[in-house]
């Protein structure tokens, strides 16, 4: 009973107290987290690997304004069931470029990490414009207002820049460009619209994902956005052996 | 308010205000185009509204100096009533959010009114605005009694009060308009979380100076928890919210994780948000106003001491029970999983402390509507760390990850435990604080309970329901081996339930509501005069506090 006694004297001592608080609540979170940092296994190497462009970077802004991680995961799970639904379980490198992640922890709608080319761009315009229109059973709210905005994207590259700082390899070139690319990716026929194949690859979805044609609307952004969701590499649909190491 | 703040601290109250407004200034200006300006605006108007407040009575006599043979209720006055405020809007928002899921376009075609937008408004009303506030206001109250020692001055639990309601208020306006960092229970941006990251550092000096100048010598069980709540959602706040913002002139940062380390940093966040926010600080809560309420010592010495350390330790390493079967490396997973578990033995140690601790004091239970109140809360503690610990096991979690299951568990959590307790800590401390003798009407507490009750079991037996349900559909297979239902199958299929769980949240808030009246009524009653006498005062020992001594 010596524990209780140490105890009877410690809660007597504030600062002795409080220090042990901090000690003993510290220990879980380093044991569990630092060495996800250090540890090379737990995030696979995709040297495919591309980084969001200007646009697609602002239609994630209005996924995460819109709070759409509250109803759809982004992460697929090891089970059978999940994999024959949406597709190859999801690896730690697909959201190495996900400041913040957006795994989620609900599906009130379905999994979104495979949504890239799972639907044509008209099918998501008629769906944000009216849900039900599409999918009679719904109940995901209406995002008509998202095509009637135009998306802000005069500041992109300090979007960019700042995520440099947190580690994305953005390149000089890609955030003096970040305006333009936005622009060009939404507008094909236009000179804006080389550069982008030329700095995010020939992959790169570049068309008018709304449809209209002038400055890119919110709906262009979010739609290039879903449309690349598990398409920035390849390494999922890979054997699992050369996903490893 | 500020008749009671001497010269001094008038002065320093100007001066902090002046420093507020031209933070907000900057914000304006820094932030014309963006959010950040509607933010700055909103800052300035606190900073002048404080201002003008000083300066109103800046010149009335100062307060005598009897005042420190008293203790320092305003602040706790103050902060039941906010939470009570935090709570209706809290409540509002998740009731109408709720019917969102029944009728969608309950939008009105705006992007302010969509469900992922009110939704976070939901969570950080009712666990910032409501739990917060009750907290704050409660640890005031409770610190003064078990330390027998006045609060240190005036003027800094003003700042932490009204400081904290800037930061809920910044928050809940920020979704509307579409600012947040989409960190689940973490979404205020930047700023915010700098402003909240300064109220809290105020805060923890309050309760430092405090004890230092306790006269018990031991420090009582509440405040060891509503240290730890104090603590380590500091620790959790500032590394969980460690981002780069866009610009001085942006709203929008991002987050310096990325990623499976976001993720588990996250999680580590979102998990001890519960453990220290909503349940740390209610621990406090209960161990003071239930053994008072009941008239009967603590259960066990011993067994506080077990709990209180089982949890700190213990609930740092459940968070990646979140994650299971992710790409979140499967040791961690293991580990989370393994102390989830173990958690069951400190939560129910507590759920059991408490239960013991109504031991000879069960008629009260049956005749007091605010025991009961305390008891219910107890009861679902105990449930909600069994549900928890059963639900972070992988093959369980398998099933009710990403369904309503979890949905349910929460409101389990936050509806049985966290709000009952606080209204049954409210509905003892307002009388004691506004020196009546009783509630306005026991009947309507009465009333209160079983709105509260039942609404929390349609509400959790609709979720389970759902939850599992969704749960099997997604996973059912047909006989030639494929998938069973489409993924709509099963958002058709939630709909009943979803319609019996919005119903089970609205009598939780009608329960509120009368709750509002009752205290209302209570703190205007014109046939109830506070009586001075029953004011308790730091030495020599308050009347009517029974001593702290353990019933072994």
């Amino acid at each position: 009973m010596n524990i209780f006694r140490l105890h009877y004297r410690l809660e007597r001592k504030t600062i002795g107290f409080l220090l042990a608080i901090v000690g003993v609540a510290s220990i879980g979170g380093a044991v569990e987290i630092a060495p996800l940092f250090t540890i090379h296994q737990t995030v696979e190497d995709a040297p495919d690997m591309r980084v969001y462009t200007p646009l697609e970077i602002a239609g994630r802004n209005i996924y995460l304004r819109e709070g759409c991680y509250a109803c759809h995961s982004q992460m697929i799970r090891t089970l059978r069931d999940e994999v024959e639904r949406y597709g190859p379980y999801s690896l730690a490198v697909e959201s190495k470029y996900d400041h913040p992640m957006l795994w989620g922890s609900k599906r009130t709608g379905p999994d979104l990490a495979r949504m890239g080319n799972k639907y044509s761009d008209e099918w998501h315009v008629a769906h944000m414009t009216d849900p039900r229109a599409v999918v009679p059973a719904s109940v995901m709210p209406p995002y008509a207002y998202l095509g009637r905005a135009t998306a802000r994207i005069d500041d992109l590259g300090l979007h960019l820049k700042a995520l440099r700082t947190v580690g994305v390899p953005y390149t000089d070139e890609m955030i003096a460009n970040a305006t333009a690319d936005a622009y060009g990716q939404a507008a094909p026929d236009t000179p804006f619209a080389e550069g982008v194949t030329k700095r995010y690859g020939e992959a790169t979805n570049v068309r008018s994902f709304d449809g209209k044609v002038g400055d890119p609307t919110e709906l262009d952004a979010l739609i290039a956005y879903l449309q690349i969701l598990g398409k920035l590499t390849d390494a999922a649909h890979r054997p699992v052996a050369a996903a490893g190491e | 308010m500020i008749a009671q703040l001497t010269k001094s601290e008038r002065q320093l109250a100007l001066v902090i205000l002046l420093a507020i407004t031209i933070c907000g200034l900057a914000m304006g200006i820094a932030g014309r185009d963006d959010p950040l300006g509607v933010h700055g605006a909103i800052v300035i108007l606190a900073g002048l509204a404080g201002i003008f407040g000083v300066i109103y009575a800046y010149y009335e006599p100062e307060p005598s100096e009897a005042r420190l043979a008293l203790y320092y209720d305003d602040p706790s006055k103050v902060g039941i009533i906010l939470a009570m405020g935090w709570v209706l809007i809290g409540l509002f928002i998740g009731d109408w959010v709720a019917w969102q899921l029944v009728f969608p376009n309950l939008t009105f075609d705006a992007g302010w009114s969509s469900f992922g937008r009110i939704r976070p408004a939901h969570t950080s009303a009712v666990i910032f605005g409501f739990g917060g506030n009750a907290l704050i206001a409660t640890s005031f109250y409770v610190l003064q009694r078990t330390s027998r020692a006045r609060l240190p001055d005036q003027l800094s639990p003003w700042f932490v009060l009204l400081g904290y309601n800037l930061f809920c208020i910044i928050a809940a306006t920020g979704y509307l308009m579409g600012v947040t960092q989409s960190k689940e229970y973490a979404e205020p941006e930047w700023y915010a979380d700098i402003w909240l990251v300064v109220v809290w550092v105020a805060y923890f000096i309050i309760y430092l100076r405090t004890l230092v100048r306790r006269k018990e010598p031991h420090i009582y069980v509440s405040n060891w928890y509503y240290m730890a709540f104090i603590l380590v959602v500091a620790i959790l706040h500032i590394v969980n919210n460690l981002a780069v913002p866009v610009s001085w002139g942006h709203a929008k940062s991002y987050s310096a994780f990325s990623g499976v380390q976001d993720a588990m940093t996250q999680w580590w966040y979102g998990h001890n948000a519960v453990a220290f926010f909503l349940t740390s600080g209610f621990l406090g809560m209960m161990y003071y106003y239930m053994p008072i309420r009941a008239g009967r010592p603590i259960f066990s010495y011993r067994l506080s001491i077990i709990s209180f350390w089982g949890i700190t330790f213990m609930y740092m390493w459940a968070g990646s029970h979140h994650l299971h079967y992710t790409a979140l490396p499967q040791w961690v997973q293991t580990l989370g999983m393994t102390f989830s578990i173990m958690l069951l033995v400190p939560s129910w140690a507590s759920a059991g402390n408490a239960l013991l601790t109504l031991n000879g004091a069960w008629h009260k239970v049956r005749d007091d509507a605010t025991l009961r109140f305390m008891m219910v809360a107890a009861v679902f503690y105990g449930l909600s760390t069994f549900e928890g610990s059963f639900m972070a096991i992988r093959s369980v979690n398998s099933l009710s990850h990403y369904t309503d299951w979890t949905v349910g568990h929460v409101h389990a959590g936050a509806l049985g435990w966290v709000a009952m307790i606080t209204f049954g800590s409210i509905y003892a401390s307002v009388p004691w604080l506004w020196k009546r003798e009783r509630m306005y009407s026991d009947r309507l507490v009465e009333w209160h309970f079983w709105l509260a009750l039942s609404g929390t079991l349609v509400y959790v037996f609709a979720m389970w329901n759902s939850g599992i349900i969704q749960g099997l559909m997604w996973r059912t297979y047909t006989e030639s081996g494929t998938l069973a239902y489409s993924f709509v199958d099963s958002v058709a299929a939630m709909r009943p339930y979803y319609i019996a769980r919005a119903i089970g949240g609205l009598m939780f808030l009608s329960g509120a509501v009368i709750g509002c009246v009752n205290i209302w009524m209570t703190i205007r009653a014109a046939h109830q005069p506070a009586d001075e006498r029953l004011a308790d005062r730091p030495v020599p020992r308050p009347a009517g506090v029974p001593a702290f001594q353990p019933g072994e």
